[in-house]
């Protein structure tokens, strides 16, 4: 899936995050993490934004994420809502969302 | 038998609570991407549910999905996202008519199949809220052999009756009505949620009011509720013995191949060894009233 | 002329080495002088006070922290001392919090090079954690503060302490005034054994002043301040009663616990702490007291206004209070004929001649991580970064016969269960519970609590099953970067070493 627009997902509140894609304007995929669980968990979830990017075919965009502590399962949807919210024409392929 | 006391509605665009609502311990928690879920964030709440019904601690716990009504641009992805992520129940809101859950019915067929979940294993319940729907009670409550329940939901449905809630004389018909539906169709009752959370004494009034009817229990909207309402439909130390003795009477009756089983010279039928049943099951899972 | 009022007396070879009387006033020059009879104690200003009680470079001060984030003395004094010159010094304040951060530049400029506290939050916790000081940190609980201090490890040299109300001979409580902190438990420790007490009266009141909680044969100096704390900012954090469903799920756990582990008798005694479980706790006893007819004989230590209200309804007979922690607790001090201040050398010192703690049969207590063998820490946050006190954790938990450790199983992402605490301040084996939103887990030291609380019908698990459902949730953590520098020392009450504290790594 490509990025075409800005586009948020998610909130601030504890056990949530938001997450802040754009188009890359050099054509990069480029993940900033910004954590209060950075020392215990930031390995853990770069990995899984990483993942989740790579089920939806996203290989270019500027990807931010600023979490409050959440779980593995609120870093997937509220990856997975952001780019549906930043690509034309969204179609959910449930098999890439799981 | 399911003990289906509690059905803790989540909000689904709620991360925090639906990382950790498991802990109540309700008999059944509903991920609601209906009502609580604004316009803007039905996306969201879809995804958060879809991958927080995958949590391992979501399996030793009756899930249900309150989707978007069918006919709302919402409602087909909302089911697939329910049925796909293993949830055990689908939860119909304004439920009009039996053709209401057919439609239901035959999309959650047509996902089982596509995502090879077995089929049949995705049940059903609806949610009444209008005249009209209480009206067709009986026919919604036998419209699929997936149905495990149907709900009264007050909010809209006092709306319909042009009243307002109040002290339940407003939910006198539908109540019974709805509860007989599902009786007669052999499946669960729900009662509807009690929401001034901070009046508990007003909430265990309502409780009393619908276990002696014979609800199997309620929607609630606050986990704090979850304890007092267990607790209300715990049995009594007498009603525990009496339900030992009468369950082991017809054991006993099973053993020596008898028809009929007798306690202290009495004849004991079927309904009364069900509701002994019942009652130790209320008793295995919150202990005796408090 | 002979210097005897008896001359006879003057040549007797058996008083030759004592001192000859000459007048009445030589050793109490004062009581020449109306005035200065009654007021020699006073001070124009607090830099006249710091003159006064003889501060040098190099010297132990220290101070209370009943005011906790309301605190206005700790920075107000060691920024004087600072602007004064001195440097050096060694900073003994009972605790400290977010509201010391000012004391960093006092570190960084060299004008305090050690300190002794029961813990530290915020800013100057981060700093310390990050390697601030070139010497560690004492971290101390409340009672061995007390045994430092008596051992002569921890010797003050001046002690500066901030009162809501003093008269002029040095008479001082925190239950009358403006500023009303309550008790002035940690305060009455340091007025017995500085060697110079120094008190900063926010109102200095006619004679004689009583209670007298800090009495005026332990007083050097008074000195009027404009403002010695903020009472209302003494329970920040910490609200009355949670509606928080989570909190309230392990408050009727723990008041389970209380019921059926075995000391829910006629005359039981408690502490209650006060997290918001642990004040939900209580809230949730008041029913199960009444309906078995069970009274408390006394509760102990931090007392809230949960705790205070119990106590006027009758189901607590009497309160030791070593903090108040909200007005209310306060005002029932003030009023209360069975509500009682006690010093944390009565409260919880090992080596005192008797304390409260040792008489308590449960208490209730908090913890930032629980290890696989009940060890507790409180003081590290699972960054390794400090945020803590130690408080009376290890006192009361040696002391009381059954403790219950209270906390979520998860805070967001963090497990409070986990395989080794970053920083031991609590032994497990004093550890008796440990309730969990998530269930309970006995320490296999109590089988006879686990057997009353299993058939009690309470979800009775293990600390491992616990910390599997943790980690099923939240992953396994990485673990954290230590350097080798210890920041701090966590002395157990007894003075002896439990634990260091170590920098951690950016």
């Amino acid at each position: 899936m490509k990025i075409v627009k800005e586009a948020l997902a998610g909130t601030l509140e504890s056990s949530d995050l938001m997450v802040r894609v754009a188009p890359s304007p050099e054509g990069a995929l480029d993940v900033v993490i910004n954590s209060e669980v950075m020392r215990q968990f930031g390995a853990q979830i770069e990995k899984v934004v990483r993942e989740t990017l790579e089920r939806l075919s996203v290989t270019e965009g500027l990807i931010v994420i600023e979490d409050k502590g959440a779980l593995d399962c609120a870093i997937r949807a509220r990856v997975q809502t952001a780019i549906l919210r930043a690509v034309e024409n969204p179609v959910l392929e449930w098999s890439a969302l799981s | 038998m399911r003990l289906r006391r509690s059905m803790l509605f989540l909000p689904g665009a709620n991360a925090a609570m639906l990382s950790t609502a498991f802990v109540y311990k309700p008999d059944s928690v509903m991920f609601d991407l209906e009502d609580a879920v604004s316009l803007r964030e039905k996306d969201a709440a879809r995804l958060l549910v879809f991958h927080a019904l995958q949590l391992p601690v979501y399996r030793e716990i009756e899930t249900v999905v309150r989707i978007n009504p069918l006919s709302t641009p919402f409602g087909r992805q909302d089911l697939e996202a329910a049925v796909r992520a293993g949830v055990d129940v689908v939860r119909l809101p304004k439920t009009d008519s039996a053709e209401d859950v057919l439609e239901l019915e035959r999309e959650v067929e047509r996902i089982e199949r596509a995502c090879g979940r077995p089929f049949g294993s995705t049940r059903l319940m609806a949610a009444i809220e209008s005249a009209g729907g209480v009206v067709n009670a009986v026919s919604i409550a036998r419209s699929s052999p997936r149905m495990i329940g149907i709900a009264l939901a007050g909010f809209d449905y006092v709306m319909d009756m042009q009243t307002e809630r109040g002290d339940g004389t407003e939910l006198f018909y539908a109540r019974a009505a709805v509860l007989h539906a599902a009786r007669a169709a052999g499946i669960d009752a729900f009662d509807v949620v009690y929401s001034d959370v901070n009046n508990e004494e007003g909430f265990l009034k309502e409780v009393d009011l619908i276990k002696r009817m014979g609800f199997n229990g309620k929607s609630l909207i606050n986990p704090r509720q979850i304890e007092l309402l267990h607790n209300a439909y715990a049995p009594t130390g007498e009603e525990v013995d009496y339900a030992r003795r009468v369950v082991a009477a017809a054991d006993q009756a099973e053993r020596q191949g008898l028809g009929v089983i007798a306690l202290n010279g009495k004849m004991i039928d079927a309904p009364i060894v069900n509701h002994a049943k019942r009652v130790l099951q209320r008793a295995e899972a919150s202990g005796l009233r408090k | 002329m002979t210097p005897f009022v008896n001359p006879r007396i003057e040549h007797e070879p058996a008083i030759a080495h004592l001192e000859p009387f000459r007048e009445f006033a030589r050793h109490a020059p004062y009581l020449r002088d109306g005035a200065r009879k009654y007021s020699r104690k006073i001070c124009a200003s607090l830099e006249d006070a710091v003159r006064a009680a003889g501060v040098r470079d190099g010297m132990t001060i220290s101070f209370h922290h009943a005011f906790r984030e309301g605190d206005k003395t700790i920075n107000m004094v060691v920024d004087l001392l600072a602007r004064m010159g001195f440097r050096d010094l060694t900073l003994a304040s009972s605790s400290l919090l977010s509201c010391n951060a000012p004391l960093i530049d006092h570190i960084r400029n060299g004008v305090i090079r050690r300190i002794y506290t029961s813990g530290m939050r915020g800013k100057l916790a981060e700093a310390i954690s990050h390697g601030l000081m070139d010497q560690p940190i004492n971290i101390h609980s409340h009672g061995g503060r007390v045994r430092l201090m008596d051992s002569g490890e921890l010797a003050v040299d001046v002690a500066f302490l901030g009162v809501s109300t003093a008269d002029e001979f040095g008479n001082a409580n925190g239950i009358s005034g403006r500023s009303r902190c309550g008790s002035l438990g940690y305060a009455k420790v340091d007025a017995a054994r500085a060697r110079t007490v120094v008190l900063l009266a926010e109102e200095i009141v006619p004679f004689p002043n009583a209670p007298a909680s800090i009495a005026q044969d332990d007083v050097d100096f008074v000195v009027k301040v404009d403002q010695v704390g903020d009472p209302s900012k003494i329970s920040v954090g910490a609200a009355r009663i949670t509606s928080n469903p989570r909190e309230l799920l392990i408050a009727r756990l723990a008041a389970d616990v209380i019921e059926h582990a075995g000391y829910f008798k006629p005359g039981f005694s408690l502490q209650t702490g006060t997290g918001a479980s642990s004040t939900a706790a209580t809230r949730f006893l008041e029913h199960r007291m009444r309906a078995r007819d069970i009274t408390a004989s006394f509760a102990l230590g931090g007392i809230t206004g949960g705790i205070v209200d119990l106590h006027k309804k009758g189901l607590i007979e009497t309160l030791y209070d070593t903090q108040s922690f909200d007005a209310d607790a306060a005002e029932s001090l003030r009023t209360s004929p069975r509500h009682f201040e006690i010093s944390t050398n009565a409260y919880a010192n090992p080596t005192s001649k008797a304390v409260y703690c040792d008489r308590l049969d449960m208490v209730i207590l908090s913890a930032l991580e629980i290890d696989l063998d009940f060890n507790v820490n409180v003081i590290t946050g699972s960054d390794g970064v400090m945020r803590g006190a130690s408080g009376g954790h290890s006192d009361v938990a040696a002391g009381a016969n059954l403790s219950i450790v209270v906390g979520p199983l998860i805070r967001s992402r963090i497990p409070t269960v986990v395989e080794k605490a970053t920083t031991v301040v609590t032994p497990g084996e004093c550890v008796g519970v440990v309730v969990t939103d998530h269930g309970i887990a006995v320490n296999p030291n109590r089988p006879d609590v686990a057997e009353r609380l299993t058939a009690a019908g309470l979800p009775v698990t293990t600390l491992p099953d616990l910390y599997r459902r943790a980690i099923s949730l939240t992953g396994e953590p990485a673990p954290i970067g230590f350097l080798d520098k210890v920041v701090g020392i966590v002395r157990y009450r007894d003075g002896s070493v439990i634990d260091v504290v170590r920098q951690v790594k950016d």
